[in-house]
C-alpha cells in the first residue's frame, strides 16, 4: 500500500518527462504523485507521460490528481498521455469517461509518439 | 450506530479504523479478503475494494469531527452488504449531480464510482449521528 514515483527524460523528445508510478494510488499516496506532477509543470514541462503499467490500484483521488495535471498542462497547450495495460484500471478510466479526455496507450513508445 | 445482524445474514464482520488516509488501504484489503472468502470473482472483488475505499475516503474528507470510520460487512448466502459510517456532519452524496462525460472535473468521481460499481447503494445523512452509506454486491453464479 505504497507508491514509488520516478521521473525521467525521453531520448529525442525535448522537454517531455515520463513519470513512472509503481504501487497503489489512493487518498494516502496521491499527494506524492500530485507533488511530482506539480513540480514538473512548475519547471515548464507541459508534455507528460504518466506510466501506470506498474500501478495495481487507483481511486478517485488518484484520478483527480491526473485530471488536475491535465487541466494545468492544457493551459500551456501541453498534454498528459497515460500508459496503461492493467484491465481493472482501464475499466475505471472507461466507466468514468476519462478515456475521452486522456490519451491512453498500451506502451510508452506509443504514448511518446503521440506527443 | 451500526445495525445488529440483518435478517438473512450468515455472518457479521466489523472494523473500526482511525479516520486517517493511511488506514483506507487496510479497509479495502479487509473487504477484499471477505469477498474472496465468499468466492466473489476477481473483478467483483476489485469493484468492492474501490467502492469501500471511496466510501472511507468520503468519511475522512468530509467528517472532520469524526475520529473513526466504521465498516460493517453483512454476509448473506448470495450477497455482501457493506456499511461505512462516520460520526461527523457527513457528506450528502444525494446532492451530487450526475457526471457529464467528456468534461475534465476533479470532484464527484468517488460517489459516481460507488454507484456504478455496486448493485445497490443507499445513504442516510443525519447531522447529529453522521453519515451511513450502505452498499450491496450480489454474488454472480
Amino acid at each position: 500500500m505504497d507508491i514509488t514515483v520516478d521521473v525521467r527524460e525521453v531520448p529525442g523528445k525535448d522537454g517531455v518527462r515520463v513519470v513512472d508510478l509503481n504501487g497503489e494510488i489512493d487518498v494516502y499516496t496521491s499527494p506524492r504523485v500530485k507533488e511530482t506532477i506539480t513540480d514538473l509543470i512548475d519547471q515548464g514541462h507541459y508534455d507528460l507521460i504518466i506510466n501506470l503499467e506498474n500501478v495495481r490500484y487507483i481511486d478517485s483521488t488518484g484520478l483527480g490528481v491526473l485530471i488536475g495535471g491535465l487541466k494545468r498542462v492544457r493551459e500551456h497547450s501541453g498534454t498528459v498521455n497515460l500508459v496503461c495495460t492493467n484491465p481493472q484500471i482501464k475499466k475505471i478510466f472507461d466507466i468514468t469517461g476519462l478515456v475521452k479526455i486522456f490519451g491512453i496507450y498500451d506502451s510508452e513508445p506509443s504514448a511518446s509518439a503521440a506527443l | 450506530m451500526i445495525s445488529p445482524r440483518a435478517e438473512g445474514s450468515i455472518g457479521h464482520i466489523e472494523l473500526r479504523l482511525p479516520s486517517k488516509a493511511e488506514w483506507v488501504g487496510v479497509a479495502r484489503l479487509a473487504v477484499a479478503g471477505i469477498a474472496s472468502r465468499l468466492n466473489f470473482s476477481i473483478e467483483d472483488i476489485e469493484d468492492l475494494k474501490l467502492a469501500v475505499a471511496e466510501a472511507c475516503t468520503n468519511c475522512i474528507q468530509h467528517a472532520s469531527e469524526s475520529d473513526e470510520v466504521r465498516i460493517a460487512c453483512e454476509v448473506h448466502p448470495a450477497k455482501l452488504v457493506v456499511t461505512v459510517e462516520d460520526r461527523g456532519k457527513g457528506f450528502d452524496a444525494r446532492g451530487v449531480a450526475p457526471r457529464t462525460l467528456g468534461e475534465p472535473k476533479v470532484g464527484g468521481l468517488g460517489v459516481f464510482l460507488i454507484r456504478t460499481l455496486m448493485d445497490d447503494v443507499s445513504y442516510e445523512v443525519n447531522p447529529q449521528t453522521g453519515t451511513r452509506l450502505t452498499m450491496t454486491k450480489h454474488l454472480r453464479k
